[in-house]
């Protein structure tokens, strides 16, 4: 089996998975109509890009799992989302930024996707690359708002962005699988995209008035399964219930 | 449509004699199928019967999205997961047109919203009961949105402009989710005991609340009467009622599940099913605040609402401050 693959297509898969859940639990409970439905296609793209990436991967693994099978039993150190999308939703501000800045990174990664050697990944970078493009206009245009809006809406802003720029660095980890993808041209080396991101979440947060924390100290143990955060299990439990509980029946 | 019992002005239909030449002229279009459009002349008791009908619909869209984002981190297959946000997002759009149809009759999205939180002005009975099980989103879109879909067709028809294109976009989407509703159904008919006996409770929990729908027999009422010669209103409410009844009985039968009406037959006289009504003592406690969601429903509301004041005041300031320095700028 193509083990790098198959790790690199979980690690884009359970991201997508992961976030689309938590964006999924604001269904009915927006500030706003307009975010509703904003917020049921984010989730719904990210549902959509799921079950590409999880498809590929159980396609590279050749044991007969599909997405869903992969999506729905595996157990949390099986998963290889980082530690930022699992963070909970917190308040509406704390939500955006983690979707501006898990956005601006899916973006660049995408991109660069786009000229990937394999021809699957290409196919699906192209696709998910549309709809993550307007996500990130969005969640970059809210970023902006929010931060530059109100007192109030600028202390929460700069209380999320302390709060999860922590997670920011697990994006960029490097390990024997993210070095074998980058050698076959599959994908860049998370290491260099950093530049661009920090070039791009810098100009926005100078726009949203916000300051970026000095520490580049980051949390790990998510995107390699080693130690994923207390949260994954409550999610799981939630999400793989139904499978678990009838493992016979096809819905 | 999601509208019950919508009070109109309460004095019956005015005779012609009855009637100013401006009324008159007005029932005249509409009678012609004229549609009448915002800048139109209308009747005040139009007006406002309209906005009470309008408000009320979008309303439901709105508290509907609880119910079945209830099972959406639930979803057992990811495209299960993604057709249900796909819907769910079509009804928080429905709950947008409809809301712009009812501005359009010089009232504020915000003013309604409020008097949605402060319960004055109400949203279909159907979404205080709860969803319990997975087949529960199954019965939701094959009879809850079918239900709906009876009220709305006609609706196409209606004589307010805004509202019958409103109407148009709506009736598309509509009978795509009654038919992925009833998707769910079949699987879950045709499989595990388990799975059918989950179908077969949704279907005992919601047939009642889903004849609800339609409201009690309106065929004595002023309000319907009025509605119905201002063609905002175009079936009585049991007309509805026995349509949907005849539409859906074949197909409970084609699943194989049974419809807890034991009085339930087919008349060959009238040709149509005669059927049970359900409890309306039932219907009036919920709309009362007595069902069994009701509380969670509005304290969701107002818990979103209240919970965003900060994010609309926060992009508000920001247009404001934006739009300043484009001003200074220039």
């Amino acid at each position: 089996m193509d083990t790098a693959l198959f790790e690199f297509c979980l690690r884009m898969g359970d991201n997508t998975l992961v976030l689309g859940h938590r964006v999924s639990e604001w269904c009915g409970h927006a500030p706003v109509l307009e975010e509703d439905i904003a917020l049921a296609n984010t989730a719904l793209d990210l549902i959509g890009q799921t079950q590409f990436w999880l498809g590929l991967a159980g396609e590279v693994e050749g044991k007969g799992r599909d997405a869903d099978t992969l999506a729905f039993r595996r157990d949390a150190w099986d998963f290889r989302s980082v530690l930022l999308v699992e963070q909970p939703n917190g308040d509406f501000g704390q939500t955006m930024m983690r979707q501006f800045l898990f956005d601006a990174w899916q973006s660049l990664m995408l991109d660069r996707l786009k000229d990937s050697s394999d021809v699957r990944v290409k196919a699906i970078a192209e696709k998910a690359s549309k709809e993550v493009a307007y996500h990130l206009d969005r969640s970059r245009d809210t970023v902006v708002g929010l931060g530059d809006g109100t007192a109030e809406s600028h202390s929460r802003m700069q209380a999320a962005l302390d709060k999860l720029y922590p997670y920011v660095g697990e994006l960029f980890g490097a390990d024997e699988i993210d070095a074998e993808i980058a050698e076959r041209g599959i994908a860049p080396l998370p290491a260099d995209l950093r530049g661009a991101y920090d070039a791009l979440i810098a100009d926005i947060m100078a726009e949203a008035t916000l300051t970026i924390p000095d520490s580049r100290w980051t949390h790990t143990g998510g995107r390699d399964g080693t130690r994923h955060s207390e949260h994954l299990g409550h999610m799981l439990t939630e999400m793989q219930w139904l499978q678990r509980a009838y493992p016979d029946a096809r819905w | 449509m999601y509208a019950q019992m919508v009070k109109s002005t309460g004095k019956g239909v005015k005779s012609r004699e009855e009637m100013t030449e401006e009324e008159r002229h007005f029932q005249d279009r509409v009678d012609a199928d004229e549609k009448i459009e915002p800048k139109d002349w209308m009747p005040e008791g139009y007006r406002k019967t309209l906005i009470r009908q309008i408000a009320q619909h979008a309303h439901s869209e709105v508290v509907g999205q609880l119910p079945e984002g209830n099972w959406i981190t639930r979803a057992p297959t990811l495209e299960r997961k993604a057709i249900l946000l796909a819907k769910v997002q079509d009804e928080a759009g429905h709950g947008l047109y409809l809301y712009c149809a009812a501005e359009t009759l010089g009232i504020s999205r915000d003013e309604l919203t409020e008097k949605l939180l402060d319960g004055s002005m109400k949203y279909s009975s159907i979404f205080n009961y709860p969803t319990l099980n997975w087949a529960d989103i199954g019965a939701v879109g094959w009879l809850v949105d079918g239900a709906a879909i009876m009220n709305q067709v006609p609706l196409q028809r209606t004589s307010y402009g805004p509202y019958s294109r409103a109407m148009i976009r709506i009736c598309k989407e509509e009978s795509f989710h009654q038919r992925q509703g009833y998707d769910i159904m079949m699987k879950m008919a045709k499989g595990t005991p388990e799975q059918k006996r989950m179908a077969q409770d949704a279907m005992n929990r919601f047939w009642y609340p889903a004849l609800m729908m339609f409201g009690p027999s309106d065929k004595d009422s002023v309000h319907s009467a009025q509605s119905m010669a201002w063609k905002i209103k175009i079936n009585t409410n049991d007309e509805l009622r026995q349509k949907f009844v005849d539409q859906t009985v074949p197909q409970a039968e084609y699943l194989g599940l049974t419809i807890p009406d034991p009085d339930l037959k087919w008349n060959e006289e009238t040709g149509h099913y005669d059927f049970s009504e359900p409890d309306w003592s039932e219907f009036y406690e919920v709309l009362k605040g007595n069902g069994p969601c009701n509380t969670e429903r509005l304290e969701a509301r107002r818990k979103a609402w209240d919970d965003g004041a900060w994010v609309r005041d926060g992009l508000m300031a920001h247009a404001e401050k934006r739009a300043a320095r484009r001003t200074a700028a220039e």
